[in-house]
């Protein structure tokens, strides 16, 4: 078990420069540069500096030295400093780690997935049971209908809509970003109802618009858990109905769910961008945006590289939960 | 199915029935444009702003939100007047010698940083030595680099010795080159914490700076111009611009840029215009269509005038700006010194443009509806970049137009890097859409003159007209305002005549600031130039601060 573990683990290192490599070469065949937000266009820059500048940023090397360079700081877990007017260390972009909690990038992205998938799944599977114990009703088809419409429906129009209805209208919940104007002089649970208030709405969007995928895959899962011979036997010999699904079926069908989890790990911490701009949330999605826009390299690979080291945990963790979960796996 | 149907059905309801508006400051009682009272000192500004700035060191920024927040922490030696004369702000006076080679400022006395320090010419000079400094990474250089020679004559005088006479270095010491000495002698500027936890001598000065969110900024009270009346301003950053029109509305946000379409559609309401007040005053910024010169089809000048003729530049500014906009007749602002309004026009008048086009040669000899000339059909292709909606609906009606008079035009828009780098540098086009941000100097040196032709260079139109050149080197070359007025007025009129580009328009800033806040005066230069003489009567105040 535990060598498994260690194997598993040294193989994701040659993976990982893989996929560095990869995105190393991808965002610098983009053309411009990140020096060119002051250079082009711009009749106050002369060529000569224009030419300090790339020498600055050591852009008048070849693509493979900079990936070299690059690669020399990341082996010391140095991801370097942002390209960006800031110069700020990258890591300090994305887990500032001076500021509270709440005013840290990866923090409130990771917070919000986290919170929004645990409503997906609280949500999720006991309405793909229910629609696979009473497959075919009109019950049933309510409760797909309403999932695939949330999955249809854009989500920065879902938003706004609401934004305009409880924010504009009724004056019940704030309309964007994380905190009121005084949130700092509120008591600790004055702070959290405030958290709470501005965090409904987003999480709200996100859960009902992301329900689809796992209430689809439970439903099937189950659908095909219920017919085959274990269940039948569990009826047979008298089991209330109630634990033939909750206890038998159930845990057989959850299999596919693991899968799912795990390769959504990798997803905790990138942020989607159209919803983190409707409602002001400065999460990882946003820098990861606007790094790209202006040839930010640096904070570009950091959160690539975040992000490619923890999908490939997760593909992990999925694995070691299988083991948990299906004593079949654990004895192979 | 009945669930998700009244789901729906509400956000109907929500949408299309118009419901009251929030606030409710102005029902039953006098609209908060009409209250007035004397100034008063307290209550917050909310800025509401789509972009985050990235560092509050004015040399090193090259983004709009920081140059918005750093100008209220840190001034300059200079500034610009409502007008555009430079007037001083942190220099008393100063005296230039006759030759025009050598400026002496006079610094205010008893100006302190908000560290409690006093300002001295010493920071003028640290500043100096910073951004000429090789190892800055800034991209204002260029101007103080033309400096041969840099003194500090005592505490209060400061003096600069230029190779050259050279107009616009005056303006260029304004707040760009002012840094404490005191708190960065001997630090890297790009590595210190500077940049984000500075500390100036301006109206305001920043408490706090949440990544993403917020900055916010408290008034200082020792400001040599006086305690500014409100008390906090704060910077906050809402990338969607219809998130910020909501927030606008349940005030969440005092202040924001109004899109064409808000400012025209969605703000005539009783509402807004009690508890609003919105502003609209000409950007430093025009839109042009600029023609290859040494393309064999815009050599010739009546070409480029029969098109300027086929083009209706106020039908442009109705469909594209919603009406909110001034046709563009050269290179400047209308209503700032260097404007020259008396230069040749183009009203529409396609029969002038045929003619003019029959006069050059261009006839439709073969009966296709397209002109041709020694058997070349007139077809030449527009481009411009993604991503400006404006300038793609400007070139679709231009393509319509010309299509009128027997041109065919054909539209490709590229992504802005391929676009400068592929197309623009290496002088592949027949004509672009684009706009140019105007400096308040009417110095355009770099964009007309005819030896600045070379790849990256900014007379990419290869515009050349020795007179021109001429006026462009006197009109930098002399401090006299009369003087150069002349010369701007001259290019001016040679430009319109000339037409390398056409000038098609001026997009209007359309500003919104909640009613509350008075003593709001609009120029030429926009309206948050005298922000710290902002206030909001006693009665009104809307945010109460802790001391």
């Amino acid at each position: 078990m535990l060598a498994y573990l260690f194997k598993r683990l040294l193989e994701i290192i040659p993976t990982l420069f893989g996929i560095t490599l990869i995105s190393f070469f991808i965002i610098h065949l983009a053309p411009g540069k990140p020096t060119d937000i002051f250079t082009e266009l711009n009749p106050k820059i002369t060529p000569e500096a224009r030419e300090r500048l790339e020498k600055l940023y050591h852009l008048d090397k070849p693509v493979i030295v900079q990936y070299g360079l690059w690669l020399k700081k990341i082996a010391r877990f140095d991801f370097g400093e942002s390209f960006s007017s800031d110069h700020r260390p990258v890591i300090e972009k994305i887990w500032d780690s001076r500021k509270p909690l709440i005013e840290r990038r990866l923090f409130v992205t990771f917070m919000i997935n986290l919170l929004s998938m645990g409503v997906i799944l609280l949500v999720a599977l006991p309405l793909g049971i229910f629609s696979a114990t009473h497959q075919n009703s009109l019950w049933d088809k309510i409760a797909t209908t309403t999932v695939f419409i949330g999955f249809a429906m854009p989500t920065f129009w879902l938003a706004l809509l609401l934004m305009i209805l409880f924010g504009v209208e009724l004056h019940w919940l704030p309309i964007s970003q994380l905190k009121s104007m005084g949130y700092a002089s509120l008591p600790f649970w004055g702070k959290v109802w405030d958290l709470a208030k501005h965090l409904l709405l987003p999480i709200f969007v996100s859960a009902f618009t992301g329900l689809a995928a796992d209430s689809r895959f439970m439903r099937s899962s189950m659908l095909e858990v219920v017919r085959q011979d274990f269940v039948t036997v569990a009826r047979a010999k008298g089991l209330p109905e109630r634990l033939v699904i909750y206890r038998h079926a159930f845990r057989n069908a959850l299999l596919p769910i693991i899968t799912l989890a795990g390769l959504s790990v990798g997803g905790l911490v990138g942020g989607s961008v159209i919803f983190e701009n409707i409602f002001g949330i400065p999460g990882m999605g946003q820098l990861f945006y606007m790094s790209v826009m202006t040839r930010d390299y640096p904070t570009v690979m950091g959160i690539l590289t975040i992000g490619a080291f923890l999908t490939l945990f997760g593909n992990l963790l999925a694995d070691l939960g299988y083991m948990l979960a299906d004593p079949r796996i654990r004895a192979k | 199915m009945k669930k998700a149907f009244s789901l729906f059905a509400l956000f109907v309801l929500v949408v299309f029935v118009p419901g009251c508006k929030g606030g409710n400051e102005a029902v039953g009682q006098e609209p908060l444009t009409k209250i007035s009272g004397p100034p008063a000192y307290g209550d917050a500004l909310i800025d509401g702003s789509i972009g985050e700035p990235t560092i509050l060191i004015p040399m090193l920024s090259g983004d709009a939100a920081s140059q918005d927040v750093a100008g209220l922490i840190f001034n300059g030696l200079v500034k610009y007047d409502t007008d555009l004369g430079i007037i001083g702000d942190l220099a008393e006076s100063w005296d230039i010698s006759k030759d025009g080679l050598v400026i002496t400022f006079h610094l205010k006395k008893g100006v302190r940083w908000t560290d409690g320090v006093e300002f001295t010419a010493d920071d003028v000079i640290f500043g100096f030595n910073t951004i000429i400094n090789k190892k800055t990474p800034t991209a204002y250089s260029e101007d103080f680099l033309q400096v041969k020679k840099a003194e500090v004559l005592d505490k209060y005088t400061f003096r600069v010795t230029y190779g050259k006479p050279f107009a616009p270095a005056l303006a260029s010491w304004g707040n760009l080159v002012v840094l404490p000495k005191h708190l960065l002698e001997g630090k890297d500027l790009t590595k210190s914490e500077f940049g984000r936890d500075p500390v100036g001598m301006g109206p305001y000065k920043l408490t706090n700076w949440v990544p993403g969110q917020e900055l916010i900024l408290d008034s200082n009270h020792d400001y040599f111009e006086g305690r500014p009346y409100i008390d906090r301003f704060v910077y906050r950053v809402i990338p969607d611009r219809a998130t910020m029109f909501l927030e606008l509305q349940t005030g969440g946000v005092d202040m924001m840029d109004l899109t064409p379409i808000q400012y025209t559609k969605q703000t005539g309401s009783e509402y807004f215009r009690n508890n609003f007040q919105k502003f609209r005053y000409p950007q430093f910024v025009y839109t042009y269509m600029g023609f290859n010169l040494k393309h064999p089809f815009f050599k010739d000048r009546r070409v480029r005038q029969a098109i300027a003729y086929a083009i209706d530049k106020s039908e442009i500014i109705d469909v594209v700006l919603f009406g909110l906009g001034s046709p563009a007749t050269g290179p400047y602002v209308p209503n700032t010194w260097p404007y020259n309004p008396d230069v040749k026009k183009y009203p529409y008048n396609p029969e002038k443009a045929r003619q003019l086009l029959k006069e050059a040669g261009w006839e439709d000899t073969d009966g296709d509806g397209i002109l041709d000339k020694d058997g070349r059909p007139f077809r030449f292709t527009i481009l411009t970049n993604m991503g400006n909606t404006l300038r793609m609906n400007t070139a679709t009606i231009i393509q319509w137009k010309l299509a009128k008079i027997g041109i065919k035009v054909d539209i490709k828009v590229l992504e802005w890097s391929t676009f400068v780098n592929e197309f623009i540098d290496k002088r592949r086009f027949e004509a672009v859409i684009l706009g140019w941000q105007i400096s308040p100097d009417p110095d355009q040196f770099d964009i007309w003159d005819s030896k600045k032709t070379k790849e990256k260079e900014f007379n990419f139109v290869s515009y050349s007209n020795p007179e021109v050149d001429a006026l462009l080197e006197k009109g930098r070359r002399t401090y006299n305002i009369e003087e150069r007025k002349k010369a701007y007025f001259r290019i001016q009129e040679i430009l319109a005549e000339d037409l390398p580009y056409i000038f098609l328009y001026v997009p209007d800033a359309t500003p919104i600031v909640h009613a509350r806040f008075k003593g709001i005066k609009p120029s030429p230069i926009g309206i948050t130039y005298n922000l710290p003489k902002w206030y909001v009567p006693r009665q009104l105040q809307r945010h109460h601060l802790e001391p």
